[in-house]
């Protein structure tokens, strides 16, 4: 009668579908792989193994600490390009494309050249690399006001510089950690440390902080002031998001380096599916995130004949023309 | 005692002061109309009786209460704006976007009930937008635009209206439309309008009392009778305008005359 089911009502559904879509992916990125036929795997997975155990640690040793980081990054990408979208008012806002994560990518070697460990010392390097990349694109993009281009070309050249960095630091660097370039400059998720529990203690809090301040975003969306004078907070919750979207981005790339375009990829589809109340994108996109990075790694590592490529490649293919497509319709 | 209470306050953007020292009382249930000339600080005023712009000197009481010590939300609920401009970017629909005056009324979640849809229904239903409600905002005419922000702001459930020239840019059948919604929703709803306003015959036609701003400063308080002379018009406007009566209402009513035709009629 309304066209308009109750909040909560759609948030179930569409929470329960994008959940079973994840499962599968799961499981999906569990079975399939080089070593042992699928339907070997997945007697593996039901319990009923106990013949192969080389595929039982192969399953749970290498590739289930690599589907849950895939899915970990995935979720975090997307979720956080749907969140600087929506605060820079700007379809095309996404950490890569905008620098965030160049700029987390050069605060985490600095941090590795300097000697930290990977927790607190890296993750914080990183994370101060991606606060002044924000803080100088802000600042570029306000200089020209209005101008949704202006922010797009600040995040390309920051991003440029911040590669140059990169190679630079890389290229002076002796460090056998280091000689991995292709990790920092074109994620990877085949550098899987054992361990991603860190990574998801201090992620999953910011999903949920995020998930707290849907419906203050959506008011923001329809105006600064109009949103003030519903009761929003407006300072507040803008650097709250700003913040914690930046410390949960910083965070992954350390674990996989620069994947590009899932922020966008993801946000873009779900907004089309789904419509613009943050309290249903935001999570359907942590889950679809995941499902799509799982799905992504999956190719990545199944498609060449020999060895696997890394995951940022397919994340671009699949991005990069989207993106050209949507600046297209733009300005038109 | 004074529903809104505005005790000598003076606001700046920057370092340019844009409020002087305004006093002025608005009562339950009136209706209160601000005009000036541009830049006399009219939409400036509106904003820090909502609570958006800082007060350099003096205070704003509302119920006796000063504004600065009612929580956001609180305001939200005391209330509602119906901004001049609404950003449109975002696809919502207009059922999400009237939905979004229930934000002061809900929880940690924002999570809509029952009752908050069916307020949003009535609120529809009350400004005739109830037929766009699966429309996005960005689709619709600046009139159908307008209505849906009203509905909104009723459905917030405040009993203070803030309205920042509601009328601009609409043709006279919508803005007499908006108009007697405004006089609905005073009557029906008990509901205190303060609106800005540039159309100094809606003004006078709708409003009880008018307050009239130049550079920051009070002109002049009172009726439309008392606040649309020739006189003082033209004083405040720097032109000439013909003010007589409108017959069927008994209120003033102003005409712009260019000069042109003054001199004609001097001859």
């Amino acid at each position: 009668m309304l066209g308009y089911n109750p909040v909560y009502k759609k948030l179930i559904t569409v929470t329960l579908i994008l959940a079973s879509v994840l499962v599968v992916s799961m499981v999906l990125g569990l079975t399939i792989g080089s070593s042992g036929s699928t339907s070997e795997a997945w007697k593996v997975l039901l319990g009923k193994g106990g013949l192969d155990s080389t595929l039982e640690v192969i399953i749970w040793q290498l590739r289930w600490p690599r589907v849950v980081l895939a899915a970990t990054v995935g979720a975090t990408l997307s979720l956080g390009g749907l969140v600087f979208q929506a605060l820079l008012r700007n379809p095309l806002a996404e950490p890569y494309i905008l620098g965030i994560s160049g700029g987390s990518a050069v605060g985490a070697i600095l941090g590795i050249l300097a000697g930290f460990s990977l927790f607190p010392g890296l993750t914080l390097s990183s994370f101060v690399g991606s606060l002044m990349v924000l803080s100088l694109v802000l600042l570029l993009s306000n200089r020209r006001e209005g101008h949704s281009d202006s922010l797009l070309l600040a995040g390309v050249m920051v991003n440029a510089f911040c590669g140059a960095i990169i190679m630079f630091l890389i290229s002076v660097s002796k460090t056998v950690q280091m000689q991995k370039i292709i990790f920092w400059l074109m994620g990877d998720l085949s550098a899987v440390s054992a361990d991603s529990l860190p990574l998801l203690l201090v992620v999953l809090p910011c999903f949920l902080i995020i998930f707290l301040l849907a419906q203050p975003l959506n008011l923001l969306l329809t105006g600064r002031e109009s949103a003030s004078a519903m009761g929003v907070n407006v300072a507040a919750v803008t650097l709250i998001l700003l913040l914690t979207a930046s410390l949960m981005v910083s965070l992954t790339v350390c674990h996989s380096g620069l994947i590009g375009f899932v922020g966008l990829t993801i946000p873009h589809i779900l907004r089309l599916a789904l419509g613009s109340d943050h309290r249903i994108l935001i999570p359907s996109c942590i889950l679809t995130g995941a499902s799509y990075l799982i799905l992504c790694d999956l190719l990545a590592r199944s498609l060449p004949s020999q060895g696997e490529m890394s995951v940022g490649i397919v994340t671009a293919l699949v991005g990069a023309p989207l993106f050209i497509g949507l600046l297209w319709r733009s300005r038109q | 005692m004074s529903l809104v209470d505005i005790r000598a306050i003076s606001l700046q953007y920057g370092v340019r002061q844009v409020i002087k020292h305004v006093s002025v009382q608005i009562e339950h249930g009136e209706f209160f109309a601000i005009i000036g000339p541009n830049g006399a600080g009219k939409t400036t005023l509106l904003k820090a009786l909502a609570g958006l712009h800082p007060l350099v000197e003096g205070d704003i009481l509302i119920r006796q209460r000063l504004i600065n010590d009612y929580s956001k939300k609180e305001l939200a609920r005391t209330l509602a704006l119906v901004p001049q401009q609404v950003n449109a970017d975002f696809p919502f629909t207009v059922a999400e976007t009237v939905l979004m005056g229930r934000y002061p009324h809900l929880g940690l979640l924002a999570v809509e009930g029952q009752r908050d849809l069916e307020l949003a229904k009535q609120a529809m239903e009350f400004t005739e937008v109830i037929h766009l409600a699966g429309r996005r905002l960005g689709q619709l005419s600046g009139g159908e635009r307008q209505r849906v922000i009203i509905a909104r702001a009723i459905c917030q459930q405040s009993k203070i209206l803030l309205l920042d020239e509601p009328t601009a840019s609409l043709d006279p059948a919508h803005q007499l439309r908006i108009m007697d919604l405004m006089e609905r929703l005073r009557y029906e709803a008990q509901v205190t309008i303060i609106m800005v306003s540039h159309d100094l015959n809606l003004a006078s036609s709708y409003a009880d009392r008018l307050l009239l701003l130049k550079d920051g400063e009070v002109e002049k308080i009172g009726t439309p009778q008392q606040v649309l002379t020739e006189e003082q018009l033209s004083k405040s406007y720097g032109c000439t305008l013909l003010v007589d009566q409108n017959t069927l209402l008994g209120k003033p009513r102003v005409s712009l005359v260019s000069g042109n035709i003054t001199a004609k009629a001097n001859q």
